[in-house]
């Protein structure tokens, strides 16, 4: 039997009300090929930015932060994260509601050599809810 | 024409660079600065010699000192060279303004019969000179006739170039009248005219030449002056144009008396108990030394050196002996404040329709003299603690009282006057306005300004340092901005790598 229940209501924001998605845990260990600490990918978004820009976002007033680029044979796809995720936290700091420099800030830290995150994705909600119906 | 040539030079010493100028008052001021020397000191002076205290009969305060002082510099003889310049300058103008008026009388008196008549050319001419004349009149009043400001140290050049071009068109003038037309017996009336005329024009555009040179060459700003008082350090800047060093003296201090507030000698010095600490208690004891011709430097050069090692928290007294002043004069303010408020509502002006007892009705004077019992005390303390009150007396608050009565002023504007250190000019003029000033400068005082030039202003107690700067040169380029130009967009998402 169906159990009815609303998983996922896509990840669409309601003012007020919690945010619900299913996630997948990613953990990347930053590569040291010079002086930087790199993990080998690019980030868009932030709620100083302009959301309607998002290619990735099935919502167009969502604020948060997506990955935009993956680069080949790096430390994030290596560890599995893939273009258009949307990154929810980083490290248990919550990333669905900050700017673009502080989502920067939040990942590039120096002193710590791997950062798991938490990132949803259409496929997800999707694979789950199949996966309830069947 | 009048022109005042205000001084000639009075030069100490013949050398060309010299360094400075000065009119001495005779005798020695009392307050000079003794010079100490120290090779000559003598360590045992104190025992032998009578110190006059401030207990003795004939003690003298400080005030004293100033008034004599100053009534020794007002006594300076006039110098009757001063006078001789101005009346040069009457002359020569007389002279210059009745030549035109002689030539055109000379010939009708001496040989009428042989003159030929004159029509009607003559008479515009005639009318021509007389308002020439009378526009040189005006212009000279207003141009010459003006009290002197300063008595400078030096020949104003400028001023004697165009003495001395007026002395020269004026005899050559007479010396063509008296050679072509006094001695030929000149028949033709309308040429004499005409000469006449042309000297009046010459006359005129000397006038002109002497607005551009005397007036109108300085306002353009090309010289920033800045001028710092050397006791306190109070300092303006100011822009000046081309000047000679003398007339730029002069100019800043008239800005001086109403820019820079006036030097309060109390307030020079950080207060005893900080400092009384600095004395270093070193002696230094030379163990078998038979030189001596180093000993003195290396005695010293020892003890200033252990002074500085030794551990220094005299800036930990200051900061809070400052804290603690401030506390007290804003404490004093503030009971100043509402003391004055309370007094001024005691009064007010009487309106036209109300009927009083004329027992009851006061002129400002007595309304001052009625309300100022309650503000003295308050007002008193406040002038101490901010060490203004040798230049309050209690006559001088009565009469700014009466004066803020007399025309509506609230107690706010009457404080205005003892809040703020005001301008020198202010106070009551004879006691603060000092009118000898010594001009200290290296290049010759009748230069014009360059770019790097310092000059003192001294007085006896301070004096003003004043460097030059030149106004740079602005390159100004022009940029156009199409006003329809002006568009936004909303900012593009940023991709940051990471």
């Amino acid at each position: 039997a169906v159990l009815g229940c609303q998983i996922g209501v896509e990840m669409s924001y309601i003012p007020g009300q919690p945010v619900t998605a299913v996630v997948q845990r990613v953990e990347i260990h930053k590569l040291r090929p010079g002086e930087n600490l790199i993990l080998g990918f690019s980030i868009g978004g932030g709620i100083d930015q302009d959301p309607s820009q998002n290619p990735f976002s099935e919502d167009k007033t969502d604020k948060g932060i997506y990955v935009t680029r993956v680069s080949e044979g790096g430390p994030a796809e290596i560890a599995g994260l893939q273009i258009g995720d949307k990154i929810m936290q980083v490290n248990g700091w919550d990333v669905t509601m900050v700017t673009h420099d502080q989502a920067r800030n939040r990942l590039t830290k120096r002193s710590e050599e791997e950062v798991r995150l938490l990132v949803t994705r259409q496929s997800l909600q999707k694979a789950v809810q199949q996966s309830m119906l069947s | 024409r009048d022109r005042r040539d205000r001084h000639r030079s009075k030069s100490r010493d013949g050398s060309r660079g010299d360094k400075s100028v000065t009119i001495q008052a005779p005798g020695e001021p009392l307050l000079d600065n003794e010079s100490t020397r120290g090779d000559e000191r003598d360590d045992n002076w104190g025992e032998t010699t009578t110190v006059v205290t401030g207990t003795s009969e004939h003690s003298i305060s400080h005030d004293d000192l100033t008034r004599i002082a100053k009534d020794m510099e007002d006594s300076v003889p006039l110098d009757c060279s001063r006078h001789l310049g101005v009346a040069a300058g009457t002359t020569l103008a007389l002279l210059s303004f009745l030549t035109p008026l002689a030539f055109l009388l000379l010939p009708p008196l001496l040989w009428r019969e042989e003159l030929e008549p004159c029509g009607t050319a003559c008479e515009g001419l005639f009318i021509s000179v007389a308002f020439k004349l009378l526009i040189l009149l005006l212009g000279s009043w207003a141009l010459f006739f003006r009290r002197p400001k300063a008595s400078l140290p030096r020949v104003f050049v400028l001023r004697a170039l165009l003495m001395v071009l007026v002395f020269l068109l004026v005899v050559s003038y007479w010396l063509f009248y008296g050679v072509r037309i006094l001695d030929a017996r000149e028949r033709s009336y309308q040429g004499v005219v005409q000469f006449a005329v042309s000297l009046v024009d010459a006359l005129l555009f000397v006038h002109y030449l002497a607005v551009v040179l005397l007036e109108l060459r300085q306002l353009q700003p090309q010289f920033t002056l800045k001028v710092v008082r050397s006791t306190d350090g109070a300092s303006r800047f100011y822009n000046v144009g081309h000047l000679s060093i003398q007339r730029v003296a002069v100019w800043i201090l008239e800005k001086y008396y109403h820019d820079f507030p006036v030097y309060n000698p109390a307030l020079l010095n950080l207060p005893k108990s900080v400092l009384a600490k600095k004395v270093s208690g070193f002696k230094v004891y030379s163990l078998g030394e038979e030189n001596s011709t180093n000993n003195s430097t290396g005695q010293s050069r020892a003890v200033i050196a252990a002074a500085a090692r030794r551990r220094d928290n005299s800036h930990n007294e200051y900061y809070y002996e400052e804290a603690e002043h401030e506390r007290r004069v804003r404490k004093r303010r503030a009971r100043l404040v509402v003391a004055v408020e309370e007094a001024f509502t005691h009064i007010k002006r009487l309106q036209e329709e109300e009927q009083k007892n004329p027992r009851e009705v006061m002129d400002p004077r007595e309304a001052a003299q009625a309300i100022f019992a309650s503000m003295a005390r308050a007002m008193q303390k406040y002038l101490r603690t901010t060490k203004q009150q040798p230049y309050h007396t209690m006559e001088s608050i009565l009469q700014h009282l009466e004066f803020c009565i007399t025309h509506d002023m609230t107690p706010k504007a009457f404080l205005e006057r003892y809040l703020a250190a005001g301008p020198t000019i202010q106070y009551h003029k004879e006691r603060w306005l000092a009118k000898q000033w010594t001009l200290v400068s290296e290049e010759p005082v009748t230069n014009g300004l360059k770019d790097g030039i310092v000059f003192l202003l001294k007085r006896q107690d301070f004096s003003l340092v004043v460097s030059t700067k030149k106004v740079p040169f602005f390159k100004l380029s022009e940029e156009f901005v199409d006003p329809k130009s002006h568009k936004f967009v909303m900012r593009l998402q940023s991709e940051t790598s990471v």
